[in-house]
Parts: C-alpha cells; structure tokens; sequence
C-alpha cells in the first residue's frame, strides 16, 4: 500500500523524467500513451485519462503505469489465474500483475466476457443498465467488441466478480465462452437491416447459444468451438476464416430480378460499367449482354453476391433461401489456417422445426468430434486427420460434389467393392 | 468461489435477447429490406419493401472504450435515434434512424464529439485488433495503440469512399492471430526460439501439454538440476510462439525479437472470387512504440499502390492477382525475399506450378 501511495503522490517510478503535471492531477505521468492522444483518430488513452480523473478509481492509475511501463520495456505483464463465478467454469479471463511489486494498484485486472444481443443490437436502456453496474463493481473500461464476440468489461477484482455477475444476470446478461467448451457467437445485422439476408440468423444465434448453453458455461469438450452466423455469401463476420461453425445464409432457386431497376442502373453508369463491373467480374461468366441488358444464366450462377452487391436495387437473392453450413474454419495453431470447408449445401430455415433439425444436426457433429478429436485439436483438424469421408459417415451426412472443389487428384485410396 | 450470502439464482439466459434492442422502423421491416444505398461517406440509406426508409450513420470507435463514452454514446441515440444502436464487427458504432433531418446534426455532433464518421463502403473501415499489452497474457505488443497509430494515418481513408473496394485491416499482438485474416493485417512475429525459465517451468508447466503444442516438434522433455524440465531443438524451433500459450515458462516474448509482419490478400467475402488467405510481404519490422512508425509506413504504401491501381471492385488480393506478385513488390517499394517462400505443410499449393511468368 505504501508504495501505492507513492506511485499517486509521484514519488516513484517513471515520475522523474516528467517535469512537472503531477502535483493536483489523479493519474502519473504517462509520456509514451500522451503520444497516442495525438491524431484525429479517438483515443482510447485520452478515455481511459477522464474515465480514472472522474472516478478517482486506483486501479485505472494502476493499469494505466502498467501499460506505460510496458511500452518502455516492450514486454507484457499480465498473467493467468482462475477466477469464475457459482455453477460456472468458463466466462471471466483473469488477469494478475506480474509486476505488483512496482504497480500494486492493477494487481489484479480481470475480465467479464458477457454475452451481448445477437447482430449487436443496443437500446440505451441495456447499455446504461451495463455501464451502471460495471462503473459500480468494475473499471468502466469496456470493449465493444471482443473478436469472440463478446462485450468485455476489463479490470474487476476477484471478489466483486460474484456480485457485479448476479447484478448483471438480473437484468438479462450473462457471461460468455472461454475454454475448451461453445464459445459466444457472432451475427451480422442480418435480416434487422440488411436486404441481402437470406435467414433469420438473429433468431438462429439465440436459439443456438441457449441450445449450447450448459456447454458453454462449463466447457468440457476437446476445445474450443464457435458459431458465426452470416446472413448471406458476403459472409461479414468472417465466419469461414473464423469459426467452426460457419453458418452462411444463401438460396437455391434463380436471382429475382427486376428490369426496371436494371434498365435505370445501366442509363445512369453507362453499358461499359455493365460489362467491366458486373458481367466480367462474375467468376463463372453467369450473365450476359443481352440486347443491351443482362441476362443471368442461373445453371452456372455459385451465388457469389458480386452482381447483387453492385446493383442492390435491382438484384435480389431468390426466394427459396436457407443456410450453407461450412466447418473448420481456423487461424494459425498449429497446422496453419483453415478455411472452413461446405458440408451442408442447403438447409431450410425459417420455422421452429427448422431451427430444431438443425440443433440435431449441430449435436451429431459435435458428439462424433467428442469420440474422435485429440486433447486441443479443433473441429476442422480432426476432419483432416480422419477424414472428410469417415467424418460425413460418421455424422450421417450424405456425400455430396459441392463438399469438394473437384474429386481427388491421387489415386491411393482403398474402395468398399 | 462461493460467496454464502448471495441471494441471487443464476439463470443461464445465453446471449441477451434482442427484439427490444431493434428500432421500431426495423422491427416493422424485420426481413422485408428492398436495397441499399449510400447518399454520403458513413451513411446508409436501406429502402424497405412497405417503403419505409432507415438511415445508419456509422463512425469510428476506438474500441477500447469506457462508461463515460459508451453514455456519450447513448446520448447522441437518444437524441437522433430513438434509443437506438449497434456496433459492427470492426468496432464501429451504428445510429438508425427513420427522420432523414436527424443525419446532418447527428454527423456534426459525433464530429464535433471526436468521433470520425465514415467506414462505409469502398473505404479503409477500422481494424479488427485484439488486446496486446492491456489485457492478454502472451502479448509481444500492444494492440490498441498500433492501431490508433494506423488509424490516424488512415483517417481521410476511413472518411471518404476513394479505394476500388472494401479495405479490411487486422492486427495481432502474437502469431495466435486473434485479429483474423484481413486484405491488410499486422501480425507479430518472433525472431528467436524461446528462452526457458528452468525454475519457473517446473512449478507453473504441465510439462506434455508445451511439447505437444509446437508444430514442429522442437520440444523435448529433459533434466535440469534433477528437475524434470523440457529443452528445445533450436535448429527446428520456427519461434512460432505456441509453446508460450501453454506454458508461461517457454519465453518467447523480447523487446527486440519480437517483431512485425505484414501480411496481404485475406478475403472472407464469397464475392467473385472464393475466399483467401492471406501472404506475408514484409517482416521484420521494429516494435516501436508507441507509434510504430514502420508499420504504418508499410501499410500506407501498399494502400496507396492499390488506390492508384485497382479496379472497381477489385479487393486487395483481387488486384494483386491481377497485377501479379512482381508488379506488387515493385509499386509498394516492398521487398521479396526467401523467407516469404512457404515451407510449412503443403508448400508446394504455393509454388508456381505453371509456365505463366510476369516480367
Ligand atoms: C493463452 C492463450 C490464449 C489467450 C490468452 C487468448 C486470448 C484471446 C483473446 C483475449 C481473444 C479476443 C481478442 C480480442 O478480441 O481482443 C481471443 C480471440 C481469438 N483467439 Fe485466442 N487466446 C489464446 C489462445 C488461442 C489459441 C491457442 C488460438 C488458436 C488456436 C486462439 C485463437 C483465437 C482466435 C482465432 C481468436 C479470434 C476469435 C474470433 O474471431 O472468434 N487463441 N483470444
Ligand atoms: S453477411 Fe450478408 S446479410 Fe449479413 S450484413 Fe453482410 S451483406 Fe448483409
Ligand atoms: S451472384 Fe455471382 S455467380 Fe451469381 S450471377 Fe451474380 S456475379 Fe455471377
Ligand atoms: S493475438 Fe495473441 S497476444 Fe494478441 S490477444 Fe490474441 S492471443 Fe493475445
Ligand atoms: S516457439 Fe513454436 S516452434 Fe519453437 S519450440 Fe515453441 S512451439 Fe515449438
């Protein structure tokens, strides 16, 4: 404590090249983050400054001297622990200084991952609500968004975190994914506001991530898996590079098109934007010039999104929409990126049943990876190691061309006869 | 923990639901959108099938955010949106609104608020990052602060329409790559094979959990002063990192062998041509904090090169292959060299198996 004081009435580290500014001011110098309140962009430092100066809260000081202590030895100081909250095994990342001895005031900085409405949806009621309780128990340091997609509250202490979670769960949030277990999801805007969505993927999120709900407070599984519903082939949320489960909304039967509209997109950017900006640019040479106008031949169209992202007002997907589901999408660790790959081409999803059939589906691949994965090996890697063929067989999923890009290029492979 | 006095029961309620978070005009038109379209950098006009009309100012977040912002925030939906917001997945925030005089005011007011309005369209939108030294526990970097750094730099990019088509930037404070595959992502490489930390090792690694992470089977367990310990194959060791995630003792992280790679060509869009993963173009590049000068160098020469020559609707890897791998280390200024030949698993998918060469 006493060096505590010592960093607030700047007695102590890194308070000697400042010259002067600490004498009324809450917070101790910070020279190398004061750069990064330079520039238009906003910045979180010149945040984190009036957040710690309002609320006088130590432990801002105390992250904000660890922070800068960082950038002038380019190291990290934050380690592992475990705190969770009653009944759960999973959802607060924790954080202790492993300079506390220096900084005593951040020594512990852990993080709540809460769950938030799908597609990122907000009324400033909810997110008052949130600010209220974080700003009682917590920092009032927040990320909108994590890339697991959560909301993350940054810088609690072990023993607000039971507390600030039951005030939090009264009013309809709950924690998120962490660990070997379901992870939180993520949607695009999806159907709320976006006309090229084919499916309900809002309501599919919800209805999924209650499904998964036990699973993914108390992980028990290989490791990690995660969802990631795009409502269409534009896929915004990354979800082939970055889920397991790529939900991708798409559509079966022809574009719908509308000629008024296409006549009044080609008067206003000329017949050349057509050919060099629609009908050459779709991969699989679909459209045609057609005395003057285009015609989309439907047999060859991979509902790409290309020609509907370019002339939105005249092109929409058809109208029998569902979802594709593809798997194994991954970064790096450890045999290098996978794109996830199709393994459902279509799938219905508009009704309750629908959404039912799917769980089912979801629940059959899961308890096939539960048998057949290794200790920390990802869906997609343990379909490359065993096989995408033992894998379909085991899930009983029936074999189908759109699952490969061509059949095999070798001939070593031994056939049931 | 437990803590006795609670009188609270958990109910697992999963994600928070969101029919109450979604405008009125949105709730009424839910799955009814007609078409879009954008009247002015930052703003969306979506046209529904019962006529109704909704318009989305976007701007610019820093995404490490707090109460005091996140209420500000509220305040502007309050006042222009009805109650209304959302976010996107790189961290922009989202007004809708149906009133088409709200715009102008709104876009002065988070203007005159610090926050940029832009990121829509054929534009340079903000970074998919990570948490670096703030928050996670294997950083070899910051996040937040490289990319407030390349934002700055790229603000008049953010804010106007000017590139061929989307630009999608990451970044990532460790080879993990949490940030994700990007047309443009800046991703932490180490230079050398961890350093082991004997007595630490013994008390805080679960020893076969480190020697089955590595890829490249470098780790191997030994005997330091009648301790079971692990050594490593410093001649394998690809300084990938991973050991370092599953044992605080393999340290990999320094503040000179750690440095910066950048990587092109991430496409996670179905459009035109199928998705792809991303090519390393420069490494090697200083951790220099806190501004990271030769990072947002490097990126800014590869966005300018690709402003000037790509076509409409060409993302980054799009015109690269176009141009071609030689065209685009000429006109970034970038340099080619043996380590950006792959040899990982399945190398060869990246050799040129063809007769096609560019001079
Ligand atoms: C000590 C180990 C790890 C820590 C502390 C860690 C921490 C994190 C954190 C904090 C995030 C969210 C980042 C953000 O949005 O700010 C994240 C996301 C992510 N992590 Fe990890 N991670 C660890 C291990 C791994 C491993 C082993 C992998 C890969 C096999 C991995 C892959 C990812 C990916 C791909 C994301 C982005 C996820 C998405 O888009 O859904 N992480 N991790
Ligand atoms: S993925 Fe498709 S439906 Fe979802 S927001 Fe993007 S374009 Fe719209
Ligand atoms: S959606 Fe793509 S593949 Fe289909 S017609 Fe349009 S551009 Fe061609
Ligand atoms: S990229 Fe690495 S260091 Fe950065 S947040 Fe992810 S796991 Fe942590
Ligand atoms: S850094 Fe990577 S390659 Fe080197 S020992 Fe660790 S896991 Fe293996």
């Amino acid at each position: 404590m006493e060096e505590a004081k010592g960093a607030g009435s700047c007695g102590s580290h890194q308070c000697g090249h400042s010259g002067g500014g600490c004498g009324d001011k809450f917070l101790n110098p910070t020279p190398m983050l004061d750069e990064l309140e330079n520039g238009p962009w906003p910045s979180f430092v010149g945040g984190f400054k009036e957040l710690a100066e309002r609320t006088k809260k130590p432990m801002l000081r105390g992250v904000m001297d660890q922070l800068e202590y960082s950038y002038n030895t380019k190291m990290g100081y934050w380690k592992g622990g475990l705190v969770t909250v009653d009944g759960y095994g999973a959802g607060v990342i924790t954080r202790y200084s492993m300079i506390k001895d220096k900084i005593p005031e951040a020594s512990e900085f852990h993080t709540m991952r809460i769950q938030p409405a799908p597609g990122l949806h907000y009324n400033t009621e909810m997110l008052r609500e949130l600010c209220d309780i974080w700003e009682e128990y917590g920092s009032g340091i927040i990320t909108l968004h994590g890339q697991t997609g959560d909301i993350m509250l940054q810088g609690i202490e072990q023993d607000k975190v039971q507390e600030c979670f039951d005030r939090l769960n009264e009013k309809g949030w709950d924690l998120g994914g962490a660990g070997a277990g379901m992870r939180t999801a993520v949607s695009c805007a999806g159907p709320a506001r976006c006309e090229q969505a084919c499916y309900d993927n809002l309501e599919l999120h919800l209805h999924a991530l209650r499904h998964f709900v036990s699973q993914l407070h108390r992980p028990e599984w290989n490791y990690k898996i995660k969802f990631k519903f795009s409502a269409c082939p534009n896929d915004c949320t990354n979800a082939i590079m970055r889920s397991d489960l790529a939900v991708i909304g798409t559509w079966k039967d022809a574009i719908q098109v509308e000629e008024p509209a296409v006549k009044e997109w080609i008067e206003k950017n000329g017949v050349d934007a057509l050919v060099n900006q629609v009908i050459n640019l779709c991969p699989t040479r679909a459209i045609s010039l057609e005395n003057g106008g285009m015609k989309i031949e439907s047999r060859d169209c991979v509902r790409c999104m290309h020609c509907l992202n370019v002339m939105p007002k005249a092109l929409s997907p058809g109208k029998e929409r569902g979802i594709s589901l593809l798997m194994g999408g991954k970064n790096t660790l450890k045999v290098g990126v996978n794109m996830g790959s199709l393994i459902i081409p279509f799938m219905k999803m508009e009704t309750e049943e629908d959404r039912e059939a799917f769980m089912e589906l979801v629940e059959e691949i899961i308890d096939w990876w539960d048998d057949n994965g290794l200790d920390h090996e990802r869906i997609g890697e343990s379909i490359e190691r065993v096989g995408l063929k033992q894998f379909l067989e085991g899930v009983g999923i029936d074999v189908d061309i759109n699952q490969v890009a061509r059949p095999r290029d070798n001939p070593y492979f031994k056939a049931k006869y | 923990m437990s803590s006795p006095e609670r009188t609270w029961k958990t109910i697992e309620s999963g994600p928070h639901t969101y029919q109450e978070a979604l405008h009125p005009v949105v709730r009424k038109n839910y799955g009814k959108w007609k078409y879009h379209e954008i009247p002015r950098p930052g703003v969306l006009k979506h046209v529904a099938e019962s006529g109704d009309a909704i318009y989305t100012v976007r701007a610019g977040t820093p995404r490490q955010d707090t109460v005091d912002m996140v209420r500000r925030l509220c305040e502007i939906a309050d006042r222009f949106s009805d109650g209304h917001l959302r976010f996107t997945v790189r961290n922009n925030v989202e007004f809708l609104t149906p009133n088409p005089d709200n715009v102008e005011p709104m876009i002065k007011e988070l203007e005159s608020m610090g926050f940029p309005v832009g990121g829509a369209g054929n534009c340079v939108s903000s970074v998919s990052h990570t948490q670096g030294w703030l928050h996670c526990d294997i950083p070899a970097t910051d996040a937040s602060g490289v990319v407030k750094s390349m934002m700055d730099t790229l603000y008049h990019e953010f804010k106007h329409m000017e590139m061929p088509n989307k630009v999608r930037l990451s970044t990532s404070c460790c080879s993990i790559n949490c940030g994700g595959q990007a047309d443009i992502a800046v991703v932490v490489k180490h230079t050398r094979p961890p350093r082991i930390n004997h007595e630490h090792l013994s008390m805080v690694c679960e020893l076969p959990k480190a020697v089955a992470r590595c890829p490249v089977a470098a780790i191997r367990p030994t005997v330091v002063d009648g301790k079971r310990s692990l050594m490593v194959d410093e001649a394998k060791c690809i300084c990938c990192g991973a050991c370092f995630g599953a044992c605080p003792a393999m340290e990999i992280n320094h503040p000179e062998h750690s440095k910066f790679a950048i990587w092109v060509g991430g496409k996670n869009s179905n459009a035109r041509s199928k998705p792809s993963t991303m090519s390393i173009v420069a490494h090697n590049l200083p951790n220099n904090p806190p501004r990271w000068p030769e990072v947002t160098d490097a990126v800014g020469r590869i966005l300018t090169a690709y402003k000037a020559g790509g076509r409409p609707w060409e993302r980054v890897g799009e015109w690269i292959n176009r141009i071609g791998w030689k065209r685009f280390f000429e006109e970034t200024g970038l340099t080619f060299d043996e380590d950006m030949i792959d040899s990982y698993r399945h190398a060869r998918t990246t050799f040129n198996q063809s007769a096609h060469v560019r001079f």
